[in-house]
């Protein structure tokens, strides 16, 4: 046998068999705290691995040509590892607080995380399928992880109920695919678009439809948006954390590919719907957030316009376009990761606090928590020089480079709608008289807060954001067609 | 030598890391720190005007090194930018010596806050590069949020989320437009989009893009609300710094990219700038008369001077366009000087309302001495700054739309009237109000920091040639350029 076949999964891999591993290390175990702390770090320690393998892990094609490895997957599979071994790092603390450090979380997580491989390397509708579906049992779980709690557990059940609905869509809309072109592989599908008509078959189109409204329930873009604020609220905030960024790449991802890889020929019929999703989504994102006093749901609804905004570069559908997606996605987990770590830092006591009101006076109370907290707030609402700017200006120039001028004024009107609740926040932490102090920032959040930090101000810089922009621009360079 | 304007761009900003990483209570120290960094900062940027060649109308300075992809860090002064440097570097120690005691809690941060401001201010004169400029231009909004939210009166958050989200959303379509602009000319260096010629069609949509930010900015009728509410809150320091150079980044847009990059659409639409310009100044004049608030009449009287800088330009002729530059540096001065007066006799009174004063002239000579000047600047007498920047704005209207003129110069009038009818209230008249008789003069750092002020203002009114100096090559430059563009356009149009 020839295992040389294999270098493309060797991140997969990894990750399997560390899952694998670190449940038998759980099951074994006798103490349950020590287990989890100790499975935790082990489990940060397989997605970095893992993150290393990736980084450099061979192009190809595998599996008749369902899995895919270039550049495109490289970056957002690093991306992807890194984002879920930092939210696993601010998983400790509030856990052990509220009792769940079990060794159960940190194997889901690094299944999940498996399945986030798969679908940004799926290049076949099964493929697609079965690392959507892997991600999101493990999801489910975790999102009901604090078991004797009623909202953790209600947004579990809301997300898997919400989240079935949504893969059995896909299904049927991939059925529809499968029965159009005779073909579940991306490469196939290409193939088969080229025959005369086929981009006005009905069935092709419905089958379209489908699997997009399938993909928008996973990055929780408007109208299929209704679950992200129950669950973003109801979730412990750590797995809100993970939520908030490991996934939404992963779809993104799976939209990528499978609207530039499988579809290009249907370019005409994706784009008025990626065109609608972003706008509904960017306008609904500041709109709705505007109400808000709970800082978790404030954060659902920013997350629901920011993936507004990454479509945006989608919708642009040039190589421009992928490389603002990437750049984006890459700057909004960044951010998120920082915001949720300040999040997790607003505490009394034992508890957490959620109200945006509570953060009252911060600056008074403590300066470095309430300035990385503002720093965040405006690079949310893309103020430069933070990296948030730069994320608008890379999703929004290749929109105006594909002439798609009224979504680019409506996106940048919403970007100012949404400025101002980003706004709110830092009113009631500078300007308000102060509340009582939050407990003392824990290092784990602080490592976390600052790295953000440090990214959103510096991004300016050649050597991060032109890095940055430089490997997302070769990466958006390697997807192509999908060739049989 | 050949990074001196970055060095002076960012000196103010290792200014404000020194004080960040001074210990807590250290609020002396930040003081200081941040008066000897504006210090030094105006000392190098004369440095630059010294060294500056008034004949050439080409970019001086140029630094230029690889940043973001295809962005340039490009940073360069010419006639046009050079004075808005010095403006800057100039008002910046006056500021912090002028929030020296009136502010007083966290005056570490407010120290950073302006500091970090400069560098953003001198940012925007000396970008040449667009998204760099934009980066400078619209990062300016965080601090000054700040100021005026932080340390700001009564009702400051309203006027911060005003102030904030107005700018914003005339700057956004800018940044769409300089996309645009990128793909058509396929590079964001300034020189280069300036020789860029832009199809007419294009060049209506750009220029329409870009005037939603300047026009926001400057502020121009009817998008000036966000002023007087933003003067009125902010602190003493942050009123100096809006009115003196924030409002100028309206114009210098204008002088920037809209009169030389899209002719054609700025000479179509002139005739809007000039009626926008014309309401402006007879409107906000008038709104001006029946104000309570002295600093809200100067707001108001700021909004009326900026009309004039508007009209001058958009005459795109050598005496409009020198004379708006004229009256933005005048305006500069004297509207910074304007509000360090109102903050005089506010540190003592605590209140702005005109009628809680009256008579002060007996208590305060010097004080009373120096506000005439201001005014009589303000109104535009022959003998200060004021006058030339008014005076060759209205020759250039004169022979560019004569009605223009007429309705300008009625402007002048009213100006006189609110100016002195202010003056008159606050420091003439009976002392009769007991609160007021234990009023002192101006204190040795209140006359350090009005002096210099009160000499450049009757400097520039009786020699202004050490500006038109400068300026003299760029505007020849831009105009000739203008009229390159806008004349063959013009025979296409005729029968």
């Amino acid at each position: 046998m020839d295992f040389s076949l294999f270098a493309p999964v060797v991140p997969e891999l990894i990750l399997a068999l560390g899952a694998l591993a670190l449940l038998m290390v759980g099951a074994f175990s006798r103490d349950g705290v020590v287990a989890g702390r100790v499975t935790a770090w082990l489990a940060i320690a397989v997605l970095l691995t893992a993150a290393v393998y990736a980084a450099s892990s061979a192009s190809g094609l595998v599996f008749e040509g369902a899995f895919v490895s270039d550049g495109l997957t490289r970056f957002l599979k690093v991306l992807v590892l890194i984002a879920a071994a930092l939210t696993l790092l601010l998983t400790f603390d509030d856990f052990g607080r509220a009792r769940v450090m079990l060794f159960e979380y940190p194997v889901l997580v690094l299944l999940a995380t498996l399945g986030m491989m798969m679908m940004i390397s799926a290049n076949d509708l099964i493929a697609l399928y079965l690392g959507l579906e892997l991600q999101s049992l493990a999801l489910y779980v975790i999102a009901a992880f604090k078991r004797d709690d009623v909202k953790s557990s209600e947004a579990g059940l809301k997300y898997f109920v919400l989240g079935a609905l949504s893969s059995g869509m896909l299904l049927y809309g991939a059925s529809m695919l499968y029965g159009v072109t005779g073909s579940t592989g991306y490469g196939a599908i290409a193939t088969a678009m080229k025959t005369a008509g086929m981009t006005a078959n009905i069935g092709l189109i419905v089958g379209l439809v489908f699997v997009l409204v399938g993909l928008a329930f996973k990055i929780s873009a408007v109208p299929f948006h209704m679950w992200t604020p129950d669950v973003y609220e109801g979730a412990p905030t750590p797995v809100t954390a993970f939520f908030a960024g490991a996934p939404k790449v992963a779809a993104m991802a799976l939209l990528l590919r499978f609207t530039q890889g499988a579809l290009p020929d249907a370019s005409v019929q994706w784009q008025q719907i990626i065109i609608f999703l972003s706008i509904a989504s960017m306008v609904l994102g500041a709109f709705a957030a505007i109400g808000q006093t709970n800082i978790k749901r404030l954060m659902a609804f920013s997350s629901i316009g920011h993936v507004g905004f990454a479509l945006v570069g989608l919708a642009a559908n040039n190589a421009e376009g992928t490389a603002g997606v990437l750049i984006y996605l890459s700057i909004y987990v960044a951010m998120t990761l920082g915001t949720f770590a300040c999040i997790l830092s607003m505490r009394r006591g034992d508890k957490n606090i959620e109200d945006i009101s509570e953060l009252a006076g911060l600056a008074k109370t403590d300066l470095r928590l309430a300035a990385i907290l503002a720093l965040l707030m405006f690079s949310l609402a893309g103020i430069p020089p933070l990296a948030g700017f730069w994320a608008k200006w890379y999703a929004f120039l290749p929109a105006i480079k594909a002439g798609l001028y009224p979504l680019a004024i409506i996106g940048v009107v919403a970007s100012v709608i949404g400025a101002f609740y980003y706004l709110r926040i830092i009113k009631v932490m500078f300007f308000d008289e102060a509340a009582a102090p939050f407990e003392p920032v824990e290092a784990k959040a602080l490592v976390v807060m600052a790295l953000s930090a440090v990214f959103v101000l510096l991004f300016v810089l050649p050597f991060i954001g032109g890095a940055l922009t430089d490997a997302a621009t070769a990466a958006a360079a390697s997807l192509a067609p999908a060739v049989r | 030598m050949s990074n001196l304007l970055s060095v002076v761009t960012f000196l103010p900003l290792v200014g404000a890391l020194l004080i960040a990483f001074l210990n807590k209570d250290a609020n002396g120290n930040a003081r200081w720190i941040a008066l000897w960094t504006t210090i030094i900062t105006f000392l190098i940027s004369t440095l630059i005007w010294w060294n500056f060649d008034k004949s050439t109308a080409g970019f001086q300075f140029v630094e230029e090194y690889a940043w973001l992809g295809p962005l340039k860090y490009k940073m360069g002064v010419d006639g046009i930018s050079m004075l808005f440097v010095i403006l800057t570097t100039f008002l910046m120690p006056i500021t912090i010596l002028a929030s020296w005691e009136s502010v007083e809690h966290r005056i570490k941060e407010y120290m950073i806050a302006f500091l970090v401001l400069e560098t953003l201010m001198l940012g925007v004169f000396c970008a040449l590069d667009i998204v760099l400029f934009y980066l400078f231009f619209e990062a300016g909004l965080i601090p000054m949020f700040l100021i005026i939210g932080v340390w700001g009166g009564k009702r400051r958050v309203y006027a911060s989320f005003k102030f904030f989200l107005y700018t914003l959303l005339g700057s956004v379509l800018m940044l769409l437009a300089m996309m645009a602009m990128y793909w058509h000319a396929g590079t964001t260096d300034i020189p280069t989009l300036l020789a860029t010629k832009f199809p007419a069609d294009m060049q209506w949509w750009l220029w329409l893009a870009f005037f939603a930010s300047f026009a926001v900015k400057m502020p121009m009728w009817p998008v000036h609300t966000w002023l007087p509410d933003a003067h009125v809150e902010a602190p003493t320091g942050g009123s100096v710094i809006l009115a003196a150079i924030l409002l100028k980044m309206g114009g210098y847009g204008f002088l920037r990219f809209s009169l030389p990059m899209f002719p054609i659409a700025s000479e179509q639409l002139a005739p809007l700038v000039f009626t926008l310009s014309i309401v402006a100044i007879i409107y906000t004049s008038l709104v001006a008369l029946v104000q309570e608030d002295i600093k809200k009449l100067i707001a108001y009287s700021s909004i009326a001077h900026m009309g004039y800088v508007t009209m001058g330009i958009f005459t795109a002729s050598q005496q409009g366009v020198d004379g708006a530059i004229f009256q933005m540096l005048s305006h500069g001065i004297v509207s910074a000087a304007l509000f360090l007066c109102v903050g005089v006799v506010y540190d003592r009174m605590h209140t702005r309302e005109i009628s809680a004063y009256g008579g002060i002239v007996e208590r305060m000579p010097k004080y009373a001495f120096a506000f005439m000047i201001f005014t009589m600047a303000n109104v535009g007498l022959p003998g200060t700054s004021g006058f030339i920047g008014e005076f060759l704005t209205l020759l250039a209207a004169f022979k560019a739309n004569t009605w223009v003129a007429i309705f300008a110069t009625l402007g002048v009038i009213l100006s006189a009237a609110y100016a002195l009818y202010l003056y008159r209230r606050v420091v003439f008249g009976e002392l009769v109000k007991p609160s007021l008789k234990a009023l002192l003069d101006l204190s040795p750092r209140e006359v350090a920091i009005l002096a210099p002020l009160v000499i450049l203002t009757i400097f520039y009114g009786v020699y202004p040639a050490p500006v038109l100096d400068v300026t003299a090559a760029s505007v020849k430059n831009l105009v000739q350029n203008y009229e390159a563009a806008v004349k063959p356009a013009a025979a296409l149009l005729a029968p």
